[in-house]
């Protein structure tokens, strides 16, 4: 095994924490009313630490980034690992819970499974992380059906929300060559797996919403190979700012 | 796996550990709260492990600050070594301190169950911590702080914390 299937592996994951943290982070200030706001922010902040726990254990080993920030601040587009779903824009407040209920119930699944990898590091992240994830899918859900099943037109705006973010959820279920390799040593989670089990969870709540589940076609994907859509580059900018504009400053 | 989940502290250590407060809750302590998980001197360094209450919890960096700083007041050097694993569980936050929560203003957690249905709002049996009602509602499942939530009493109509139960 070699250790960058590992360090790819472990930023796959990371990444996907950061972007969405990112994306959520925008909304400090801007969120509907004062207790989504606040919120949205919480859950963008659990993703950032979470985050720097995997980065934190990613650049332990890394030969070409010492510390989590560099990690997070240095990469060129083509590097980052996450699926498009979470870099997709905070279009508007259905885009937002459609984007985080997609990820939440994905990222649940995963780090349960998660916990029972031979990787001591991951398995602490997994323990920790999946306690603060079922509070993320609990609040992304309870808002779904809310908008679902409310007014006419919080509905009409959720479904165009679902519609236009699934075609990236199949993404969450590719397995890129770092995955397989992690997978053969016990220490990655074989998401594939999960997949029928997600449409499944999914399209009960969407039901329950009084949602369409859209038709199983035309995904698309790239993320996890490092193309990403249009709007990555301007999260890019956004992020990497400062450590651009001032290199090496520290808080 | 079983794993050890009572923290070794070294006694020693204990009327200093007492002096860091948790930033966001300043009533409590680290011992409190339960966050050190060990605290041994070796060769003259006092070696402390810190977990964190949730991972983006940015308490953490300060209270990790506050722990050198205190130590430093008795001259001795510490390091703090940040362990995610076992995760931390508000089971670990004392009675005592549970108790300074309430009169500070902040609703203490309710075990997992009941900290269920009040989160979803099923059941009134959150504490009101101004008139001590238990007629109160969910606000937000979020609340100033990761680990909070915010309540309402529809008594006095105080808003009030509420600290979640995290297990
Ligand atoms: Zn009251």
């Amino acid at each position: 095994m070699a250790n960058t299937d590992l360090y790819n592996y472990i930023l796959g994951i990371a990444d996907n924490s950061l972007i969405l943290g990112q994306r959520l982070g925008e909304l400090c200030g801007h969120g509907p009313n004062l207790e989504t706001d606040i919120a949205l922010t919480n859950i963008s902040l659990d993703l950032i630490g979470q985050t720097r726990s995997y980065y934190q254990y990613a650049a332990s080993f890394s030969e070409e980034y010492k510390t989590e920030d560099d990690i997070a601040f240095l990469r060129l587009e083509r590097e980052y690992r996450n699926v498009l779903l979470v870099e997709q824009p905070n279009t508007h407040f259905g885009f937002v819970i459609g984007r985080q209920y997609l990820f939440d119930v994905y990222h649940y699944m995963l780090m349960d499974e998660l916990q029972n990898t031979k990787d001591d590091t991951l398995q602490a992240i997994a323990r920790k992380c999946i306690k603060e994830v079922s509070y993320h899918k609990r609040f992304s859900g309870d808002w779904l059906k809310r908008l679902g099943d409310g007014t006419e037109e919080s509905h009409q705006k959720m479904q165009e929300a679902i519609n236009g973010l699934w075609r990236f959820t199949n993404e969450l279920f590719e397995l890129t060559e770092s995955e397989d390799a992690m997978i053969k040593a016990g220490i990655g989670v074989d998401v594939s797996k999960m997949k029928e089990h997600y449409y499944a969870e999914v399209s009960l709540l969407l039901n329950e919403a009084t949602l369409q589940v859209p038709e199983r076609k035309n995904f698309t994907s790239g993320g996890k190979k490092g193309t990403h859509t249009e709007h990555f580059g301007y999260i890019l900018s956004e992020l990497q700012y400062m450590q651009r504009t001032f290199p090496n400053m520290t808080w | 796996m079983t794993i050890d989940l009572q923290p070794n502290i070294d006694r020693a250590l204990i009327p200093v550990l007492e002096t860091v407060a948790d930033p966001e809750i300043p009533v409590l302590t680290v011992l409190d709260l339960g966050v050190i998980r060990e605290a041994i001197e070796e060769q003259g360094i006092v070696k402390i492990k810190l977990t964190p209450t949730y991972s983006g919890c940015p308490a953490m960096d300060v209270m990790s600050q506050d722990l050198v700083a205190a130590f430093a007041k008795v001259g001795k050097e510490v390091e703090v070594e940040l362990v995610l694993a076992p995760a931390w569980s508000t089971d670990w936050i004392s009675e005592k301190g549970k108790q300074k929560m309430e009169v500070y203003g902040i609703a203490a957690p309710l075990e997992e169950t009941a900290d269920k249905e009040a989160l979803l709002g099923n059941k009134k049996i959150v504490k009101c911590t101004n008139c001590g009602s238990r007629n109160t509602r969910l606000i937000s499942q979020f609340g100033s702080t990761a680990c909070k939530a915010l309540f309402q009493c529809n008594e006095c109509l105080e808003p009030f914390d509420y600290f979640k139960c995290l297990k």
